[in-house]
């Protein structure tokens, strides 16, 4: 008999949700960003692309305590929110996903700048030759080029996001059905001595990031590296 | 006959609204491009140098690819670029044809949704090539349903050429289309090279640096050398010119155009006809009548001074010494003839000059050695 509670449950749905939703932002906000990172020649390339690294070298401590001054009542984030009468972000869902948009920005802008980089010039030389407008060869040409990256970027997004667990608990405290996604979860059980449904938590997330990871590396190994 | 197209007398009008008049002057890194081009409005013209001369990168600049800082670019009358003006039309607006080196076909369409890229995207009132007719002048109807990477490289560059013919440019760009190849499928395409020129009414702008090709295909020649114009001019004026050997270095000659006149099946030879002469070669498949090009270095051009007598040299034209110049060693000069209406030039000893005493004006006889037919 597994274990899992109305609680657990309604972590597992809302990682899920929060993920998805994450990734779907990510996605759109992660490939204007990924493409001017692949073709610019500015010299803020660098710097920005620095900054869109950073959470990957960060304590998730360190981005959280960031995050919640700057969404909270005094921050900037937060200033904005509260003239728009959105109140502030932090301890909410929104709060969760906006800090997660920052939290797993490398992990979905990188493998589309490569894929975008992998293109290089040609394809959207020829494109323009053929009568098409950057706009029209983005859709056209770029996208399905870059499929694969897409597909790398939005599995790591997601897989990402699923494994947080410092930030949510600085932004999101662990509010059930609000902020309580599964890490904090699993958090909660081992304070308290639940080690089955920790178990059960602990390794339905453990084959999950497997298979995710599984699925990527052998669908790189067959098209080759395409990022 | 191709005609020699170099601007003459025509009106200040006229000469501005025929033909493609380039201007581009750029610095890029360690290297400046410094062209003032006045092209055909037809005909095939070859950008014709070194690697490094430039060639590439003014076609670029023709379409918009790349873009020169000082720029003036007039095609056929339409302006596209001028940057007193602040003129630029972008690429994907200027009615032209692109062929790379690598034939570049989009890799996730197959050769037919490849062909129709850029058919799709021109107004249906402004197609004038069709369909059927690229295909089976590039004989790619079997390839429509391939993938790109299922086609040998010749298969590919003959798309990327069908590809770049369905958009009815008014300009096509070539960018040395056989360079990738090696030599069995450069002689598969060049046949179909020839065919554009023939049958399709659009000036080509071929980069290349093979004189071969260019004396295939070339009604008109550019020179370029690093970044500078060196010479301009139709092909067979440009290649018998005596101020450009280096260029052409080993390499240097003249093409001449002539007609079969008849063949000779008992020696199974063919007999060529050309203003000022003829020649005799081995048996051509060409019906009579038929139009052929050929090449003929300077290196298997000998002079005599009288007609020689008990030779194997089976070609002997009569001609004329226009000038003398150095050539490509000091042991060498070459000289410029004109064989009643046809140059040529003779590549021979200095030492051999003297003793024969040549000098412009005298009459003698080239001895033709050897003749190079193209097609």
């Amino acid at each position: 008999m597994v274990p899992l509670d109305s609680v657990d449950l309604a972590a597992i749905w809302l990682t899920l949700k929060l993920a998805t939703l994450t990734t779907v932002l990510l996605l759109l906000i992660g490939t204007p960003i990924g493409w001017w990172l692949a073709r610019t020649r500015s010299k803020w390339k660098g710097p920005i692309g620095a900054v869109v690294a950073l959470p990957l070298v960060l304590p998730p401590t360190v981005l959280g305590f960031y995050l919640l001054v700057a969404m909270g009542p005094h921050g900037f984030i937060g200033q904005l929110t509260q003239s728009l009468g959105l109140g502030t972000l932090p301890f909410t869902f929104a709060g969760l996903v906006v800090a997660s948009v920052f939290y797993s920005l490398p992990f979905v802008v990188q493998p589309l700048q490569n894929a975008f980089e992998a293109i290089g010039e040609r394809p959207l030389e020829v494109a323009a030759t053929l009568r098409a407008g950057p706009v029209d060869t983005f859709f056209t040409v770029v996208l399905p080029l870059a499929k694969p990256g897409f597909v790398t970027a939005a599995i790591l997004g997601f897989a990402h996001t699923v494994g947080e667990f410092g930030v949510v608990l600085m932004i999101g405290g662990n509010i059930p059905e609000k902020t309580r996604v599964v890490s904090v979860q699993i958090y909660d059980h081992v304070e308290a001595m639940e080690y089955a449904q920790a178990h059960w938590l602990a390794g339905g997330m453990l084959a999950f990031s497997f298979v995710v990871l599984l699925v990527l590396y052998t669908s790189r190994l067959k098209q080759g590296w395409r990022g | 006959m191709h005609t020699l197209t170099e601007p003459t007398v025509a009106s200040a009008a006229e000469r501005a609204d025929v033909g493609i008049h380039a201007r581009f002057r750029r610095t890029f890194a360690g290297f400046s491009l410094d062209v003032d081009l006045n092209l055909p409005g037809r005909g095939v013209t070859a950008l014709f140098g070194h690697s490094g001369s430039g060639k590439t990168t003014c076609l670029r600049c023709v379409a918009g690819l790349e873009r020169a800082a000082e720029a003036r670019l007039e095609v056929n009358g339409e302006l596209w670029q001028d940057s007193a003006s602040g003129v630029f039309v972008p690429p994907h607006r200027r009615a032209l044809g692109y062929v790379f080196q690598e034939a570049s076909l989009f890799p996730h369409l197959n050769v037919r949704r490849n062909l129709e890229y850029g058919l799709r995207r021109v107004d249906r009132a402004t197609r004038r090539v069709e369909w059927d007719r690229v295909l089976e002048l590039l004989g790619i109807g079997h390839l429509l349903e391939r993938m790109p990477e299922r086609l040998s490289g010749g298969e590919r560059q003959r798309v990327g050429i069908a590809r770049a013919l369905l958009t009815s440019p008014r300009l096509l760009l070539m960018d040395e289309p056989l360079a990738a190849l090696d030599l069995k499928r450069k002689n598969e395409i060049l046949p179909y090279l020839e065919r554009l020129h023939d049958e399709l009414d659009i000036p080509i702008l071929y980069v290349s640096h093979a004189p071969d090709e260019v004396a295939r295909l070339a009604d008109h020649v550019v020179l370029l050398d690093q970044g500078r114009l060196v010479a301009q001019g139709g092909l067979q004026e440009t290649l018998a010119r005596l101020d450009l050997p280096t260029a052409f270095g080993e390499d240097a000659g003249v093409v001449v155009e002539a007609l079969v006149a008849g063949h000779d099946e008992a020696y199974h030879l063919t007999r060529l006809v050309f203003p000022g002469g003829e020649v005799l070669v081995a048996r051509r498949p060409e019906a009579l009548g038929q139009r052929l090009r050929f090449r003929v270095h300077a290196r298997d051009v000998s002079l005599a001074l009288a007609r020689a007598e008990g030779t194997s040299i089976t070609n002997l034209l009569p001609a004329t010494v226009q000038a003398l110049a150095a050539a490509d060693t000091p042991a060498h000069v070459l000289v410029r003839l004109d064989a009643d209406g046809t140059p040529l030039l003779a590549r021979i000893t200095r030492r051999s000059a003297d003793q024969l005493g040549i000098a412009a004006g005298q009459r003698l006889w080239a001895q033709i050695k050897a003749v190079a037919l193209l097609g």
